[in-house]
C-alpha cells in the first residue's frame, strides 16, 4: 500500500497554488528511498535512515532532508531520523598520475590537464536503515 | 486500484500515441483489463518481507539509482537487439531542440528509420510537430516530474514500436539539472544550449556537460545579434568535460547541419 500512498501523495506537488509546480528529482529520490527500504523491512516501523550523497551527485542534501519528511509520511519510515554523509569530491589526472580533490566539476588537475576523471563524489546510496 | 501493491491511476505519467490519443497508458496500471492478472509496467515483489526485531540495523549497501540504473540497462538491450540508436537529447526549454529534430527527421529520415520519443510535463504540441514530418512519434507527458526516467523510456518505447534499423531521439524534458542522474539506455548523451542563453551554462549546470558526449551550440544565425561570447562557450565546455564533441548550427537556417549529420552517421556506422 506504500506505492498507494506515494502515488496519491506525487499528486500534492503537481499543482502549486501558482499552478505548474515542478517535482524536483530530490523528491524522486526520496520516495526511492522509501520503496527500497520497505522492500527490505516491510511494514516495521524505521527509527533511522543513513545516506552517503557526495558532494558532486547532483543531489541536494538540505533538499533530500525536506522531501524526506514529505515521502515518508504515512509510511514505515514517518519520523525517521535521516542521517547524510557527503564525502568529498576526487579525481584522478590520466596525465600525471595525480589525484586531487575537486569542489565541482570543474575538472582540471593541478598540472594543468584536464584528462581528469571523477573517483569521488559521485555516490547516491542507502548504507543502512536502524529498525525501531 | 490493486489491493495487492496499490497501482492506481493516481499516478501522473501519461504515455501517448499521438495517432490514438483517447488511449493514453498511465504508467504502473496493469496491462490488463477485466479479470486481474497481475501484469504491469513496471517491476516490484510482492511478497511481503519478514519483519525485523525492532533495535537492529541492516546494512543494505544499495545505489539509489540502481532500479533505475537496472531498467536502463535492460532498454539498451532492447534497442541494440533490435540494431536501434538511442540518443537522449537534454537542453534547458527553449534552445531548439524540437525545431533541430525537426529539420533532421525531413533531412535524414530516407538514409535512417528515425523514431522520436518525446517527453514533455504536459500536452501534445510537441509530439503533433514530430508527427507532422511523418516520423513515429510517442509523447510523454510526466505530469508533475521533472525529467524522464529508465521506466517511462521502456514504455513509451514498446508504444513506439521503432522501425529497425535505425535511430530513435529520445526528446527529455526541458531542464538542465535533473535529466543527468538518470540513464534511460540511451548510447549517446546530446546536450543543446543556445547562443540566447549564456556563454557560462556549462560551468552552471556543469552536471549535464560532464555527461554529454556531444554539446551542440544552436542559432548560430544570431550570434550578430546577441552578446554571445563562442570563445567563452568552448572553453567553459573543455572545463568541465574533456571528452564531449562540439557542433555549431542554426536548426532554423541549416547552416552547420552537415556536422550533425555527419556526427550521426559516424555513430550509426
Amino acid at each position: 500500500m506504500v506505492k498507494a500512498r506515494l502515488n496519491s501523495r506525487s499528486c500534492l506537488s503537481r499543482r502549486s497554488s501558482e499552478g505548474g509546480g515542478f517535482r524536483m528529482h530530490e523528491l524522486s529520490i526520496a520516495e526511492r528511498v522509501v520503496e527500497a527500504v520497505t522492500e527490505r523491512t516491510g511494514d516495521a516501523h524505521i527509527r533511522a535512515v543513513r545516506l552517503e550523497v557526495g558532494q558532486l551527485a547532483g543531489v541536494l542534501a538540505d533538499s533530500l532532508r525536506f522531501c524526506f519528511d514529505v515521502a515518508t509520511d504515512g509510511t514505515p519510515l514517518a519520523g525517521a531520523l535521516l542521517d547524510i554523509s557527503e564525502p568529498a569530491g576526487q579525481a584522478h589526472c590520466s596525465s600525471c598520475g595525480a589525484d586531487f580533490a575537486v569542489d565541482d566539476l570543474i575538472l582540471l588537475c593541478p598540472c594543468g590537464s584536464a584528462d581528469v576523471q571523477v573517483i569521488a563524489g559521485q555516490e547516491l546510496k542507502i548504507l543502512s536503515v536502524e529498525v525501531g | 486500484m490493486c489491493a495487492t501493491c496499490g497501482c492506481s491511476e493516481d499516478n501522473n505519467v501519461l504515455v501517448i500515441d499521438p495517432s490514438d490519443r483517447g488511449r493514453p497508458i498511465v504508467l504502473g496500471q496493469p496491462v490488463t483489463t477485466g479479470e486481474h492478472e497481475h501484469e504491469h509496467s513496471h517491476e516490484h515483489s510482492h511478497e511481503t518481507p519478514a519483519r525485523p526485531p525492532a533495535g537492529t540495523t541492516i546494512t543494505v549497501e544499495q545505489r539509489l539509482l540502481d532500479k533505475n540504473d537496472r531498467l536502463a540497462e535492460r532498454n539498451r538491450g532492447w534497442l541494440d537487439g533490435r540494431g536501434l540508436l538511442a540518443l537522449n537529447l537534454m537542453s534547458s526549454p527553449g534552445s531548439g531542440k524540437t525545431t533541430l529534430l525537426e529539420r533532421t527527421v525531413r533531412e535524414l529520415h530516407d538514409e535512417f528509420g528515425i523514431s522520436v520519443v518525446e517527453g514533455d510535463q504536459e500536452t501534445l504540441l510537441d509530439a503533433d510537430r514530430l508527427k507532422s514530418t511523418g516520423c513515429r512519434v510517442v509523447q510523454v507527458n510526466t505530469g508533475a516530474g521533472c525529467h524522464l526516467d529508465a521506466d517511462m523510456v521502456s514504455a513509451a518505447l514498446r508504444t513506439l514500436d521503432p522501425p529497425s534499423p535505425g535511430l530513435v531521439f529520445i526528446e527529455n524534458v526541458g531542464n538542465l539539472v535533473c535529466p543527468a542522474l538518470f540513464d534511460l539506455g540511451e548510447r549517446e548523451r546530446v546536450v543543446i544550449a543556445s547562443v540566447t542563453e549564456g556563454a557560462d551554462k556549462p560551468l552552471k549546470y556543469s552536471a549535464m556537460f560532464h555527461a554529454a558526449s556531444l554539446v551542440i551550440l544552436n542559432k548560430i544565425d544570431l550570434l550578430p545579434y546577441v552578446d554571445f561570447d563562442v570563445t567563452q562557450f568552448d572553453e567553459a565546455i573543455s572545463s568541465v568535460s574533456h571528452h564531449a564533441e562540439q557542433l555549431r548550427l542554426s536548426a532554423t537556417t541549416g547552416e552547420g547541419m552537415d556536422g550533425w549529420y555527419n556526427w550521426l552517421r559516424s555513430r550509426v556506422g
